[in-house]
């Protein structure tokens, strides 16, 4: 198993990636790093340190990068391609062409997803990453919730052949898994239960769902939370199981309501069971400076706004059902 | 009988180095008559940029390349990445010369669901090394597997052709400069120096030169060549497989269209273009094709 052992319960999502690549090294020989002059950003360093001869550098050039892993995945080594997720916008059209229309097994795992970078500002702030990759076909898309989640996740992506896009995560997180936390690609899980409305939620907001349950139980409403940590493919089986046993639903996330999480949730749920969807996220806007957390406040990413959203949802749930 | 030093040269026999250039100026040779053929087919593609590569590809194929059509999978095979991929129709028609594919379906460039699609695709033919097509991408990939092969220790190399105009993405010096870091001898990169890009001349468009100090400044080992002179394009991969330390530039000086007077340093044979019956015969009359040939090649 991955050693959650090695993680600290406030590590970033990013130092969990970079603890568990390290302690995976020795397991999957033919592992290969690429950094474009931010290991210490990545989380990468420790895997430097323990395995400096199976770290590439390639300067801050990320578009070359990203091409040579799929070079470096055709003679038969995994490359994981590591940089901030605005860098992988960046090299979007390598990732397509190089890695995922040549069905290499390469990795792309970017650290400085949405809001949480903070206050790099908005330039820093990748709020379109999901989509862009999304669109891409078959490549997978993971946004794991904490830092047990994301060392399950390191060594899920390892296993799984096939290109991967994998976000972590700047700022300190919340730890709400036990080590016995199961991850599973293309898998959602119910983490609270609920009956009025679900919360599907990925990365940080998945704590921030958590938080809104709890406010909603103050007010008698049981909101169920579901931790969807792979975008792509999402699991629809578990949407519609909950459409049909809460009838609405709120998405959150730290990205634009455009082309991630919700979008992936709305898709699903227009083919097998319609019904109410309240969309969290950055409403079609750039970031700005400032710390995560007063971010998250400003564009409405936190607990009482998720918490309204789902009231929001079961008003018209509640509607739609009396016209019916 | 007195010996002179005349009748010695005009007895001896060819050379196995001549023989094998008569091999290869063949194997050029209908590689452009099977691109004029396909792309006749296909009612579009690039013909002027096939036409100027076909002696370097030739020289790879059938000499400079340890890659076989029944070991396409060999992990210490060298590898060739066509990272100027709508040059699509030369690499094609070569690997058919040389038995990686059929020649005759080859002939389907272009149509619905062929495997030989407008820009090589690794997982269509198993003997294309990756999918390009977005220039600069390929001369990456090249470097990857460089990268990779050093790493695993194999001693196979790997080998990129590059267009002019590619020259102008920013990624192709981000790879330059990554190859002369690593110190990736094991790289050789391929420039099919045409002189024209799509809409007119690098130069009006944007300026290349002085293009070999530039590859000099990034410390590559260069070389400048007639890209159509095959003893030349021999000589020079041999001198390139033996440079230890740096990766190797070959600046090859072509003729865009070569063959195909008509085409010949006019950019708008860059393609894509549709050919008529008129200018596919006319071309492959130029190429030495007889009207048997002729009619097999298009008469498909």
């Amino acid at each position: 198993m991955s050693s959650p052992a090695l993680i600290a319960n406030s590590d970033s999502l990013r130092e969990a990636f970079g603890k568990t690549l390290s302690s995976l090294g020795d397991e999957f020989p033919n592992v290969v790093v690429l950094d474009a002059d931010i290991a210490g950003g990545t989380g990468v360093h420790h895997f430097r340190k323990s395995h400096p001869e199976r770290m590439l550098q390639f300067g801050i050039a990320e578009q070359n990068m990203m091409a040579a892993a799929g070079g470096l995945a055709a003679t038969g080594l995994i490359p994981i391609v590591t940089t901030f997720a605005v860098f992988c916008l960046r090299a979007v059209e390598q990732a397509r062409l190089s890695i995922a229309y040549a069905r290499r097994n390469a990795k792309i795992v970017a650290s400085h997803p949405g809001l949480d970078v903070g206050p790099d500002g908005g330039s820093a702030q990748a709020l379109e990453d999901m989509a862009a990759f999304r669109a891409i076909p078959g490549m997978t898309v993971i946004s794991p919730a904490d830092p047990v989640e994301m060392s399950k996740a390191t060594r899920a992506i390892l296993e799984f052949e096939g290109p991967v896009y994998m976000r972590t995560g700047r700022s300190p997180s919340r730890r709400i898994f036990g080590d016995d936390h199961v991850f599973e690609i293309g898998k959602g899980q119910i983490v609270r239960d609920g009956t009025d409305v679900t919360i599907v939620a990925c990365g940080v907001e998945v704590a921030r769902a958590l938080d809104a349950a709890g406010l909603l139980a103050e007010d008698n409403i049981s909101a169920r939370v579901v931790n969807m940590a792979t975008i792509k493919p999402i699991d629809d089986a578990i949407l519609a199981k909950c459409a049909a046993e809460t009838g609405c639903f709120v998405t959150a996330e730290d990205h634009n309501i455009h082309g991630g999480l919700g979008s992936a949730v709305a898709e699903s749920l227009a083919q097998s069971t319609p019904c109410p969807i309240e969309f969290v996220g950055v409403r079609d806007q750039f970031g700005a400076s400032g710390e995560p957390e007063e971010l998250a406040q400003q564009y409405g990413l936190t607990a009482p706004f998720i918490a309204q959203a789902a009231r929001d949802a079961i008003a018209r749930k509640k509607k739609s059902r009396k016209k019916g | 009988m007195a010996l002179t030093l005349r009748s010695i040269t005009e007895e001896a026999p060819p050379s196995p180095a001549q023989d094998l250039e008569k091999q290869l100026a063949l194997a050029a040779n209908f590689t452009r008559k099977h691109v004029i053929a396909s792309i006749y087919h296909a009612g579009s593609g690039h013909p002027g940029g096939a036409l100027s590569c076909a002696d370097l590809m030739a020289c790879l194929f059938g000499a400079e390349l340890n890659f076989w059509p029944n070991a396409v999978d060999d992990p210490h095979r060298d590898r060739f990445v066509l990272s100027k991929g709508h040059a699509a129709p030369a690499l094609y028609a070569v690997a058919a010369h040389y038995g990686f594919c059929d020649a005759k379906a080859a002939l389907s460039l272009r149509k619905l669901n062929s495997k030989f699609q407008g820009h090589p695709h690794v997982l269509d033919l198993p003997w294309v090394e990756t999918s390009t097509g977005s220039l600069g991408q390929g001369f990456s990939v090249a470097l990857g597997m460089a990268m990779g092969l050093k790493l695993q220790n194999s001693k196979a190399r790997v080998y990129t052709m590059l267009g002019d105009g590619e020259l102008q993405e920013g990624e192709v010096w981000e790879a330059a400069m990554c190859g002369a870091h690593h110190k990736l001898d094991n790289l050789c990169v391929v420039i099919d120096y045409n002189k024209l890009q799509s809409d007119n001349t690098n130069n009006a468009i944007m300026r290349l030169e002085p293009l070999a100090a530039k590859w000099r400044a990034f410390d590559w080992a260069i070389a400048e060549i007639d890209g159509h002179n095959i003893s030349e394009i021999l000589t020079t991969f041999r001198r390139a497989g033996a440079t230890h330390g740096r990766p190797s530039v070959i600046i090859a000086n072509t003729v865009k269209g070569k063959g195909v007077k008509y085409m010949e340093n006019i950019p708008t044979w860059h393609g894509s273009v549709k050919l008529t019956r008129e200018q596919a015969e006319d071309a492959l009359r130029q190429l030495g094709a007889r009207n048997e040939e002729i009619a097999e090649l298009l008469n498909v």
